[in-house]
C-alpha cells in the first residue's frame, strides 16, 4: 500500500492493524449508531399514531421496537466507547496534538449522550409508569440527542476532511478557534449526509424485516404497517440524500480533489473528463471502465470544461488507495439510485391503488434493502476515511505520525477481531429470537413483569 | 480560579460520578457472579438487574465524559495515558464490551441456558474492567506514565504494586458501594431477606475494602512516596481522614440498618479517597508535567466549560428526575392496568 511507503516493516504491519483495528470498531459501531438515531424517530411515529387512533397494532409495533432498541442503544453505547479509547490507544499522536482542536463538539457529544441515555431508560423502563402522552414526550428528547450527537460526531471528522480553526508552530498547536474548528466548510454537507443516512439505514433496515415475514405470508394489517412505516420514512429521506450527497462530493472536488480523482479513478489531470463507472486501476491508469464524455467535469463542477486534478499530480506517497475508494464509491451511489427506484416503485403503485406494488419482486427487493443500505453506509465511510489516506488531517498530519508507536499493536487487533466475532454473532442472535419473541411484553424492559399482560 | 484548574475539577467530578454510579453497576456485576446457582441466586440477580437496568447506561456516559475530556483539556497527558498503558486499556476497553452487551443480551433472551451465558459473561467482565481501570490509576499515581508517546515500559507501568492494589481496591470499591446501594434498595421493594443479605455482604466488602485500602497505603510508602506524604502529612491529609471516617462510620451504619445514611457516608469515603489522590498530586499530572505545562489553550477551554455549563441545566434536572423515577417504588402488579392506561 501507497500509505506504507518508506516505514519499517514492524511498523507497517503496525499501523495496518491499527487502522484495520479502526475500521473494524467503527464500521461496526456506524451500523448501530445509524440504528440508534433513526429508530427511536419512526418507533416515536408508531407510538404516536397508535396513540391517537387507538390502534393496537401501532402500539405493539412501538413496544417491539422499544425492545429491541433496548439492545441497540447498549451494544451501541459500550461500541461507541471503545472508540473513544480507541482515539488514545491508536492514535495518540493525533490526539496529542489536536485533541483540543476537535474538544469542543465531543464535550457536547457527551451532554447529548447524556440527555438519550437518561430518556432512553425513562422511555424503555418507565413504559408502564408514565401516561401515554407522557411517555411520548420522554422519546422526543432520545430523537433530538441521538441526531445532534450524529452531528457532533461527525464535525469532528469533517475537520480531519477540512482542517480549520487553529494555528500551528514547530508541530504545537498555539491558537485555536474551537468553534471555527467545528464549523468548517465539510461540517453542513458531511453531517447532513450522514444523518439522512442514519434514516435510510433504520427504515429499510426495519423495513427490510418485516418484508421478510410478509414474503413467507404473514400480510396482516400489524405487518403491513411494520413494513410501511419505516420503509415511508426512508423513502421520503431517499431523494433527499442523493441531493445532499451531489453536496458533498462537490466540496469534495474542491477541498480533496486526490479524493475525487481516487473516487472517479481519474490519473491525468484534464478538462472535460468523463464519467467512469466501474474499471479496475492498473499501473496508473483505469482499465475496462464504461466512460460517460465529459461526466465527471459537469457533476462535479457543473460545466462540461471544467479542470479535474488527475492523481498523477500528486506524489506516489500521497495519493489514497484508488481502487477501494473507486469501488466504494460506485457501489454506494448504485445502491442509492436502486434504493430511490424502489422508494418511486411504491410511490407510484400508492398513488394509483393505494396499495403496495402486487407483484413478489417488490417485497423481494424490499427485504434486500435494510442490507443494501448499510452497504451503502459503509461504502460510504470507506471513501470518506480511505480516500483520506496517507493523511489523517487532511494536508497535515499523516496516519503514520499519529499511529501509537507501540510494538504488538497487531495481536491487540487480533483480540478486538475475535471479540467482535462473538459480538456480532450474539447481536444477531439475540436480535433474531427477539423478532420471532412474542408475546411483547407491556413493558419492554421490565423483567419482573414476567406474567405480562399482552395485548 | 484559571480555566485549567477548572477544567480539571469538572474532570475529576466526572471520574467521582463515574466511580459512584458506574462503579457500582460493576459492583452489582460482582455480586452477581457470587449469587449461587441459578435458582439460590435468582432473587439476588433480579434485584441487581432491575436496579442497574435503567440506569447504566447514563453512568456510563461519565467515562466517556472523562475520556473526552482529557483529550480536550489536557491533550498530551492523554496521549501519555493512553499510549503508554494501551494493554490495560484495551483489555478495560473489551471488558466494557462485554459487560454492556452481555447486560443487555441477557434481559433480551428467556431461555435458561442464554441467561446463564449471558449472567456469566456479564458478571465475569464486571470484575475485570473495574481491575484494570484500576490498574490504570495505579500507573498513574505512581507516576509510570512518562510524557510522550509509548514512552513507558508497556508492561511494569501497570504491572506493579500500586497497580495491583489499585485494581483490587477498584473493585473492592465497586462491590461495596453496589452492596450499600442494594441493601436500600431491597428494603425500599420490601425484601427484608435480600436487604439483610446485601447488608451482611457490604459489611464484609467494607472490611475487605478498609483493609485493602490501609494495604494500599503501605504500598505507596513503598512504591510511591511522593505521593504517600502530601497524602499522609501534605494537604492531601484532610481529605484522607474525611474517606477513613466516613469509612469506619459507614460500619456501624449498616449494622443498625441505617440504610440511607450508609449511602452517604460510603459515598464519602469513595469521594474523600479519589480527591485526597488528586490533591496529593496536583499539579503534577505526569512525571516532570504540570497541569500549566499540558493544559489546552484558553479558548477550547472556555468554548468546552460554557458548552458543558449550559449542558448542565438541561442535565441536571434529567439526572434528577431519572434517578428519582427508579428510586420510586415500582407500582403493584395490580395497578398496572391494560396497555393505554397510565398507573
Amino acid at each position: 500500500m501507497l500509505l506504507l511507503h518508506g516505514l519499517p516493516a514492524v511498523t507497517a504491519a503496525d499501523l495496518g492493524a491499527a487502522r484495520m483495528q479502526m475500521a473494524l470498531s467503527l464500521g461496526w459501531h456506524i451500523v448501530v449508531a445509524c440504528l440508534g438515531v433513526g429508530m427511536p424517530a419512526i418507533t416515536l411515529l408508531a407510538e404516536w399514531r397508535g396513540h391517537r387512533t387507538g390502534d393496537v397494532h401501532h402500539r405493539l409495533l412501538a413496544r417491539r421496537w422499544g425492545r429491541a432498541m433496548g439492545v441497540l442503544f447498549a451494544v451501541g453505547a459500550v461500541s461507541g466507547t471503545i472508540l473513544s479509547f480507541e482515539m488514545g490507544l491508536l492514535w495518540p499522536g493525533l490526539m496529542g496534538v489536536y485533541g483540543q482542536v476537535i474538544g469542543l463538539p465531543f464535550a457536547l457529544e457527551g451532554i447529548a449522550f447524556f440527555i438519550e441515555a437518561i430518556f432512553l431508560g425513562v422511555y424503555l423502563y418507565a413504559w408502564d409508569r408514565l401516561s401515554p402522552g407522557k411517555h411520548l414526550l420522554t422519546g422526543i428528547p432520545i430523537v433530538v440527542a441521538g441526531v445532534a450527537s450524529a452531528f457532533f460526531v461527525v464535525t469532528a471528522n469533517a475537520w480531519m476532511q477540512h482542517p480549520t480553526g487553529f494555528e500551528l508552530r514547530d508541530g504545537r498547536v498555539t491558537a485555536v478557534s474551537p468553534w471555527a474548528a467545528m464549523f468548517n466548510p465539510a461540517t453542513p454537507p458531511q453531517t447532513v449526509h450522514m444523518i439522512l443516512a442514519a434514516f435510510m439505514v433504520a427504515g429499510f433496515g426495519i423495513a427490510g424485516v418485516y418484508a421478510v415475514a410478509m414474503l413467507r405470508g404473514r400480510r396482516d394489517r400489524y405487518h403491513r404497517l411494520g413494513f410501511l412505516i419505516p420503509f415511508t420514512v426512508a423513502a421520503v429521506v431517499t431523494p433527499v440524500q442523493i441531493g445532499v450527497g451531489d453536496w458533498a462530493a462537490h466540496l469534495v472536488a474542491e477541498s480533496q480533489p486526490a479524493k475525487l480523482a481516487a473516487m472517479e479513478g481519474v490519473f491525468e489531470t484534464a478538462r472535460g473528463v468523463p464519467l467512469h463507472l466501474g474499471g479496475v486501476a492498473v499501473d496508473d491508469e483505469l482499465r475496462y471502465s464504461l466512460e460517460i464524455p465529459y461526466g465527471l467535469s459537469l457533476l462535479a463542477h457543473w460545466d462540461p470544461d471544467a479542470e479535474i486534478t488527475g492523481l498523477n499530480a500528486f506524489p506516489p506517497a500521497d495519493r489514497p488507495p484508488v481502487n477501494v475508494v473507486h469501488w466504494a464509491f460506485q457501489i454506494m451511489v448504485g445502491l442509492g439510485f436502486a434504493l430511490l427506484l424502489l422508494s418511486a416503485w411504491l410511490a407510484l403503485s400508492w398513488w394509483r391503488r393505494r396499495d403496495l406494488p402486487a407483484t413478489p419482486w417488490f417485497l423481494r427487493a424490499a427485504a434486500l434493502s435494510g442490507v443494501a443500505a448499510v452497504l451503502a453506509l459503509e461504502a460510504g465511510w470507506v471513501v470518506t476515511e480511505v480516500g483520506r489516506q496517507p493523511w489523517i488531517v487532511y494536508g497535515i498530519m499523516r496516519t503514520s505520525e499519529a499511529v501509537n508507536p507501540a510494538p504488538g499493536l497487531l495481536w491487540g487487533f487480533v483480540l478486538v477481531t475475535a471479540v467482535y466475532a462473538v459480538l456480532t454473532a450474539a447481536t444477531v442472535y439475540v436480535l433474531r429470537r427477539m423478532a420471532r419473541d412474542r408475546p411483547v411484553p407491556l413493558a419492554p424492559q421490565e423483567r419482573d413483569v414476567a406474567e405480562f399482560k399482552v395485548i | 480560579m484559571p480555566l485549567a484548574e477548572i477544567l480539571l475539577v469538572v474532570l475529576w467530578v466526572g471520574l467521582t460520578a463515574y466511580v459512584l454510579f458506574g462503579g457500582a453497576d460493576f459492583g452489582g456485576g460482582v455480586w452477581d457472579l457470587v449469587a449461587g446457582t441459578a435458582e439460590r441466586g435468582r432473587p439476588q440477580r433480579d434485584a441487581i438487574e432491575h436496579s442497574i437496568g435503567p440506569v447504566w447506561e447514563t453512568n456510563h456516559v461519565w467515562l466517556i465524559f472523562v475520556i473526552v475530556m482529557a483529550w480536550t483539556g489536557v491533550p498530551p497527558v492523554f496521549a501519555a495515558i493512553a499510549s503508554t498503558l494501551y494493554i490495560p486499556l484495551t483489555l478495560a476497553a473489551l471488558g466494557i464490551i462485554a459487560r454492556g452487551a452481555a447486560f443487555a443480551f441477557r434481559k433480551a433472551s428467556t431461555l435458561p441456558w442464554q441467561q446463564r451465558l449471558f449472567g456469566a459473561t456479564f458478571a465475569f467482565s464486571s470484575v475485570f474492567t473495574p481491575f484494570f481501570l484500576g490498574t490504570v490509576a495505579g500507573a498513574i499515581a505512581s507516576g509510570r506514565v512518562p510524557p510522550g508517546i509509548a514512552a513507558g515500559h508497556l508492561v511494569t507501568s501497570w504491572f506493579n504494586p500500586t497497580s495491583l492494589i489499585s485494581g483490587a481496591l477498584a473493585v473492592g470499591t465497586a462491590a461495596y458501594l453496589a452492596a450499600v446501594y442494594l441493601t436500600r434498595d431491597a428494603q425500599r421493594d420490601g425484601d427484608e431477606e435480600l436487604a439483610e443479605l446485601f447488608r451482611r455482604r457490604a459489611l464484609l466488602a467494607g472490611a475487605a475494602t478498609g483493609l485493602l485500602s490501609a494495604a494500599g497505603l503501605l504500598v505507596l510508602r513503598a512504591d510511591a512516596p511522593g505521593l504517600f506524604t502530601e497524602l499522609t502529612s501534605g494537604r492531601a491529609l484532610p481529605l484522607l481522614i474525611l474517606s477513613v471516617a466516613a469509612g469506619v462510620a459507614s460500619l456501624p451504619l449498616l449494622w443498625w440498618r441505617a440504610y440511607r445514611a450508609v449511602r452517604v457516608t460510603a459515598a464519602l469515603a469513595v469521594t474523600g479517597l479519589l480527591w485526597g489522590w488528586a490533591l496529593g498530586q496536583y499539579p503534577r499530572l505526569l512525571p516532570g508535567v504540570t497541569l500549566r505545562d499540558a493544559a489546552a489553550t484558553d479558548a477550547v477551554l472556555a468554548a468546552a466549560l460554557g458548552s458543558l455549563a449550559v449542558g448542565a441545566l438541561l442535565l441536571l434536572p434529567s439526572l434528577w428526575w431519572l434517578y428519582a423515577t427508579f428510586q420510586k417504588a415500582p407500582p403493584a402488579p395490580a395497578d398496572r392496568g391494560p396497555v393505554g392506561e397510565g398507573p
